[in-house]
């Protein structure tokens, strides 16, 4: 049978799209749409779920199924929907507050899980639905409008906390950055297990240039390390700086100055995720951040294969259950007309 | 194995119904007593309605009034709904058992006192000043029968080679035994469970023998008893039965309607007492596939099992009231996204943590009205343990007519209770049939909001071509599903939310009566106080008082014929386990004065009380006959 080919704009819904003029999320939506027909699955067959903010209007957008749930509980409605049907590719869209504050709980056992879904959690870190207060991933002393004298929070890392739940797939992108966006998303999809891509999403109305280190392409270069497996840590503009493993900590080099053998290659498969995490807590400006995939393990059990997989065994051992047999298990007695 | 029970040399009295209570330490083997008398019971043909009581610590400290376990069973040769109010014999292992349950006792009653449990240490424990046994008052007041359970028990065992600790575990089997004796228990039923669960550990199962079999001839020997009492088979309706306790009547009800509807089952839950034993009975099933999840959380449950219906499987969800707060912004969801489901409340004792083991009915207004925003959902409301298997089918059949999710609101009472239950034929279950769209017919775009007559949208499901539509919180345009805030749209569908659940009342029985329809004194009562005010409500018609009851299992909508109902009364009783709950929601719909018999004491209704209670309302009547 010959499938008809997709193009990004079969997976347009007709609904006008919301957001602030200039919001990241945009370009996110953009990319989604474009790597969608890549991935072989039928629109019919995709499911986006989503909690509540900005970003998780998302599935309006989209012309496929999707819930628009309740705010942090994305993860939960998706366990659900693919413990009974994984045949279907689900997406959860969620924000900085929507999966670390109410949700913190959900999205850590999602991972725990290892569901086969894939979590984009879009990081602007603040509030944008509810009109700009801090987020748990707002810098330390972000004046916002619930922190007028400065957030006494220390922010929390998604990445670190997706892999302290020993998560299989754990990756970052930039909104601006598209080409990057789009390779880490379908890298995502096609992971067998949960995958997280923390996206940079810049809030323009609350919180612009949060992150412009990052999204700026001119600061980029020296701001972020783009990580690939089995390649050595390598940035800069000029691609002159490098990262090295020194005893337990990781530091800056100047590649002229140290040996090629002496940077640190990137591991991605590696099951052990301390170097992963040590990557996941270099942070601006004291390091570059890292972009790409942190992290890519292979051969994990999923949740919804082991949930169907007691139903097959327990049916292959016991038959398919008998409701006339169940009720006259175990004791029972006659009573005579 | 021999599986022969001996029979007795001794005189048989015929009763027409026992009430026994055995109660001893938490770590004494109490329920598994009770359990066993319960279904040896149910088995001689005999109808059986039980009340376990545990204490809520897990391992309350040994011999205190807080670690009493009990079980109260009452037997008969007629049909009973309740447990029975005062016992015509206790068992006590040890003296907290003793001083914490004797005044229930009838006077004249059978006292069985594990006469080794009663020393100094047990005495400090119990905190009492002396051997309550002692006490002249109970002499005069009672039969009392003093046996040395655990030395008879050690000395019965002692063969099996077994560690003191060990044997001692037997006094329970040894306690069972002289039950067995005194009520003409068949020992076979018991023989074949310790068997089945002790056949691994041959020493533990030989013991537990030996120690049943001694104490049924301790009871045949001593010079104690000079009777022992038979209690003949009940009249029930031919047909085939077992016992079945209140959650496990249930997950059956749910396996059957899962089956019924070609459905695989999802049932995401929370542990929580008592509901609990729901998804440890589920999980036995997964041949029916039926698929449990443990979810982190209440919220995470819930979340589960609308994501799950969703995807158009019968989902299902279970708590208790602390869990059903939790699940309330999802349950608004619910009601938004128009999808069946079924979310289980098995009520305990509230407030917050409240009394986890002790059984309520305080939370039927907020299974009512616990949501924000107007979200009206179906209220069902089991009666009995084995009710709870017709009403679980009946919430599904209903969510998926009318693509709602539906709350089913049982209690501790139900839950752990047991009674004999009349398996169902096959073809008496009702078909409940789950459709799903398969393509999208007609002109313009695919409708996911469009109705039929029952007011239930289409159960369009993932992976079928052309139907891609989007669900959610936000509210809806009637019709295509998409967000709108147009102040017209928010009324209208407010209005059909609240229309298709009313519209139920077309779907349901009308409210059937026990008594006239008309005269002095109307009982309405619902959920686990059905055998209570059933039997209280009969004895009071037998004494010749104008009364009636209607005990209501559909509370939202009620049956059409309610209202009509209560206005042919002169008055209306309302006998709740809370300070008058639907009382509040009879005279707000129907604007009839009701009457509150009330109590909140984690305790179920005694019948006797309620007897007091109602004839209080018609004695003018009665009084006036007389004159
Ligand atoms: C139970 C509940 N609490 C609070 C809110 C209000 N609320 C909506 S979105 C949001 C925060 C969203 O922030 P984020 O997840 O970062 O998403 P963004 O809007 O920035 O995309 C809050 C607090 C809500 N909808 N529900
Ligand atoms: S408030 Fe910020 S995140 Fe929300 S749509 Fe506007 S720019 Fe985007």
């Amino acid at each position: 049978m010959n499938l008809p080919v997709l193009k990004a704009a079969d997976f347009a819904s007709d609904q006008d799209v919301r957001w602030c003029p200039g919001c990241g999320d945009y370009s996110i939506l953009a990319q989604m749409k474009k790597i969608l027909p890549d991935l072989g699955v039928p629109r019919e067959k995709t499911v986006f779920v989503s909690g509540i903010g900005c970003s998780s209007r998302f599935p309006y957008y989209m012309n496929t199924y999707g819930m628009h749930s309740i705010h942090g509980r994305a993860p939960t409605f998706a366990t659900g929907l693919k413990s009974t049907r994984p045949d279907l590719m689900v997406w959860v869209i969620t924000g900085d507050g929507d999966a670390l504050s109410i949700g913190g709980n959900h999205f850590i056992h999602c991972l725990r899980r290892n569901l086969d879904v894939n979590i984009v959690l879009f990081n602007n870190r603040i509030y944008g639905l509810t009109k700009g207060q801090y987020s748990p991933t707002s810098s330390e002393g972000q004046v916002t409008k619930s922190t007028p004298m400065g957030a006494i929070d220390h922010p929390l890392s998604p990445l670190s906390v997706a892999l302290a739940a020993e998560a299989t797939f754990v990756a970052r992108s930039i909104d601006a950055h598209v080409q990057h966006l789009g390779k880490t998303l379908k890298a995502a999809a096609e992971h067998k297990g949960t995958s997280l891509v923390e996206v940079y999403q810049n809030c323009n109305v609350f919180n612009d240039g949060a992150m412009a280190y990052a999204q700026e392409r001119k600061q980029r270069a020296d701001n972020v390390i783009e990580l690939e497996h089995g390649k050595p840590l390598i940035f800069g503009a000029e691609r002159d700086k490098g990262i090295r493993l020194v005893g337990s900590h990781l530091e800056v080099v100047n590649t002229a100055d140290v040996p090629a053998d002496d940077l640190l290659i990137h591991d991605a498969l590696d099951p052990n995720p301390s170097i992963q995490m040590m990557l996941a807590r270099m942070r601006y400006p004291e390091m570059p951040e890292p972009i790409g995939v942190l992290r890519s393990v292979a051969g994990v059990s999923t949740y919804n294969d082991q949930i169907n997989e007691q139903v097959t065994q327990a049916k292959a051992a016991r038959g398919e259950g008998d409701l006339s047999e169940l009720f006259r298990s175990g004791d029972t007695w006659e009573v005579k007309a | 194995m021999t599986t022969s029970t001996p029979t007795t040399n001794k005189k048989i009295e015929s009763v027409s119904g026992i009430t026994v209570r055995l109660c001893g330490d938490s770590g004494d083997g109490m329920q598994l007593l009770g359990t066993q008398l319960t279904n040896t019971s149910a088995l001689a043909g005999n109808d059986v309605a039980t009340f376990p009581d545990f204490p809520a610590e897990i391992r309350a400290p040994r011999g205190t009034r807080a670690g009493v376990s009990g079980f109260q069973v009452q037997f008969a040769s007629e049909a009973i709904f309740t447990p029975g109010d005062t016992l015509d014999a206790l068992v006590v292992m040890n003296p907290a058992a003793m001083v914490t349950n004797i005044a229930d006792l009838r006077k004249g009653g059978i006292l069985i006192a594990n006469e080794d449990g009663f020393n100094e240490k047990e005495y400090k424990l119990a905190k009492v000043e002396s051997n309550p046994l002692d006490a002249d008052v109970i002499d005069q007041s009672y039969r009392v029968v003093k046996v040395a359970m655990t030395k008879l028990t050690r000395a019965a065992v002692a063969e099996h080679g077994l560690s003191t600790k060990i044997a001692d575990r037997c006094k329970n089997f040894f306690a069972m035994g002289l039950v067995y004796w005194l009520f003409g228990r068949s020992l076979d039923p018991t023989l074949r469970f310790i068997e089945a669960k002790f056949g691994k550990k041959p020493d533990i199962a030989a013991a537990n023998v030996a120690a049943l079999r001694a104490g049924w001839a301790y009871g045949e020997t001593t010079e104690e008893f000079g009777e022992s009492y038979q209690v003949e088979a009940a009249e029930l309706e031919p047909g085939t039965y077992r016992n079945i306790m209140g959650n496990q009547a249930l997950a059956w009800g749910l396996i059957a309607a899962s089956k019924i509807s070609n459905k695989e089952m999802f049932y995401g839950t929370y542990p929580i007492t008592p509901a609990s034993d729901i998804l440890h009975e589920l999980t036995k099933f997964k041949n029916f596939g039926v698929r449990t999840f443990q979810a982190e959380d209440e919220i995470a449950a819930i979340g589960a099992t609308i994501g799950a219906a969703f995807g158009g499987t019968m989902a299902v969800t279970a708590s208790s009231g602390p869990g059903i707060a939790l699940k309330g912004e999802a349950m608004g969801l619910g009601v938004m996204l128009e999808l069946p489901m079924i979310v289980i409340n098995v009520q305990r004792g509230g407030p917050s943590t409240g009394l986890p083991t002790k059984t309520e009915q305080s939370d039927l207004l907020q299974v009512m009205f616990g949501r924000n925003g107007e979200a009206p959902m179906p209220v069902l409301a089991p009666r009995s343990p084995g009710d709870c298997f017709a009403m679980a089918v009946e919430a599904w059949r209903i969510a998926v007519e009318c693509m709602v999710p539906v709350m089913l609101l049982s209690d501790g009472y139900i839950a752990n209770g047991s009674e004999p239950w009349k398996i169902p034929e096959m073809d008496e279950l009702p078909t409940i049939l789950c459709s799903h769209p398969q393509e999208h017919t007609g002109e313009g775009p695919f409708l996911p909001y469009a109705r039929n007559e029952n007011l239930a949208r289409p159960w369009a499901i993932p992976g079928t071509p052309e139907l891609m539509h989007r669900v959610g919180g936000l509210e809806k345009e009637d019709g295509t599903g998409n967000v709108s805030y147009d102040p017209a749209n928010h009324q209208h569908m407010c209005d059909t939310r609240a229309a298709k659940v009313a519209k139920i009342a077309e779907r349901i029985p009308e409210q059937d009566v026990n008594g006239e329809t008309s005269g002095d004194v109307l009982v309405v009562s619902w959920g686990g106080t059905y055998g209570a005010c059933h039997t209280a409500v009969n004895r009071c018609r037998e004494a010749g008082h104008s009364v009636s009851h209607a005990h209501i299992r559909y509370i939202n909508p009620l049956p059409r014929n309610i209202g009509t109902l209560l206005k042919s009364f002169k008055t209306v009783v309302v006998p709740e386990l809370n300070s008058g709950q639907l009382r509040m929601l009879l005279r707000a719909e129907f604007l009839v004065d009701c009457i509150g018999i009330n109590k909140i004491q984690g305790k179920p209704f005694a019948v006797s009380e309620l007897v007091e209670a109602i004839s209080k309302h018609t004695s003018t009547h009665s009084q006036s006959k007389a004159g």
